[in-house]
């Protein structure tokens, strides 16, 4: 099963100074309030936050309900925002893959992709041997799902004590946690100017298409920053 | 509302796994050192980067009534605060 020695390893990052527990439940317990005002019972909300665990899609789900969007509507709307999740899959996921692992591991343990454990991921895994970087990563996702969680449940009990201005400031923290990780994780040329590209081309590529803003941005801003890269390089 | 909310929640979240699984079943084939992975790993940073600017500038729910010039300070202090202290915490 999981090695338990790598999995608390994981699962104790969220104890650490860069740990995203703060972050993460504050923006959560925002989401569990605006939950709760949009008419979700207590359940409702957990399993929202349970199931979904991806932030930008649970406020693109509110939103659309707020409007009344269809079903059909809702599901492009978060797949468009969450799409990023795809290319975060794809650069994390081949350097957790190990034969003696079995498969199951992998296609459970997806679920945890989210930016704080990814960021998580991305800075430690080089200590860890490859065999137990599934392990150490199911650690990291429990972790900071459960916070995902309980802030979701304190969010909504305790939504009549939270103000707007309360909200805005538990609502950009995370974005702000999110913007200081990368710009600690920008240091090779092609990371760097990813980062800065994509925070440039993604609002640009918003007048053009909301929807198609944030892919965009990341696919042309990355491609040419690879490609810097390489030239560098080479 | 119209739509049911337990339909809602399901939709969502079928929506996001889709392309986390998706993710892993086609990292199956590609390996950390070849250059297609660099290639995602550059898309990765880059779309994240895109989403949190977007968060900021164009953002969807109550940060809407919090105005450009806050949310710019906020974002800018929040940066020195980070390069001066903390940044130098972490790499020790």
């Amino acid at each position: 099963m999981v090695n338990k020695e790598f999995f608390f390893r994981g699962f104790k990052s969220i104890i650490k100074p860069d740990s995203p527990a703060l972050a993460l439940g504050c923006c959560f317990i925002a989401i569990g309030a605006l939950l709760k005002n949009l008419g979700f019972n207590i359940q409702e909300s957990i399993f929202s936050t349970m199931l979904t665990y991806a932030l930008p899609g649970s406020l693109v789900m509110a939103e659309s309900l707020l409007v009344g969007a269809s079903l059909l509507n809702i599901f492009l709307a978060v797949w468009f925002v969450n799409a990023r999740l795809y290319p975060m899959a794809v650069s994390l996921f081949p350097l957790m893959m190990h034969k003696n692992q079995p498969k199951w591991k992998y296609y459970f343990s997806c679920h945890f992709i989210a930016v704080s454990a990814w960021l998580i991921m991305k800075s430690n895994y080089k200590s860890i041997p490859k065999e137990q970087r599934i392990d150490y990563w199911i650690g990291i996702g429990s972790a900071t799902w459960s916070i995902a969680v309980i802030g979701t449940f304190i969010g909504f009990f305790s939504s009549e004590f939270l103000n707007k201005d309360l909200m805005m400031g538990l609502a950009i923290l995370n974005p702000i946690y999110f913007l200081c990780m990368m710009v600690g994780a920008s240091k090779t040329i092609q990371i760097s100017l990813s980062v800065l590209l994509g925070a440039i081309l993604g609002p640009i590529f918003y007048f053009l298409s909301p929807e198609w803003s944030i892919l965009l941005g990341g696919v042309v801003g990355g491609t040419i920053a690879y490609f810097v890269g390489e030239l560098n390089v080479s | 509302m119209s739509v049911n909310i337990v339909y809602a929640i399901l939709v969502t979240s079928l929506a996001t796994f889709l392309s986390r699984f998706l993710g892993v079943v086609s990292s199956e084939g590609i390996k950390e050192t070849s250059k297609l992975f660099k290639w995602f790993n550059c898309l990765a940073y880059a779309t994240l980067a895109a989403l949190i600017a977007r968060t900021i500038i164009f953002p969807v729910g109550v940060l809407i009534d919090a105005s450009y010039f806050i949310r710019l300070t906020v974002v800018i202090l929040s940066l020195i605060v980070f390069k001066l202290f903390i940044k130098k915490n972490m790499e020790k």
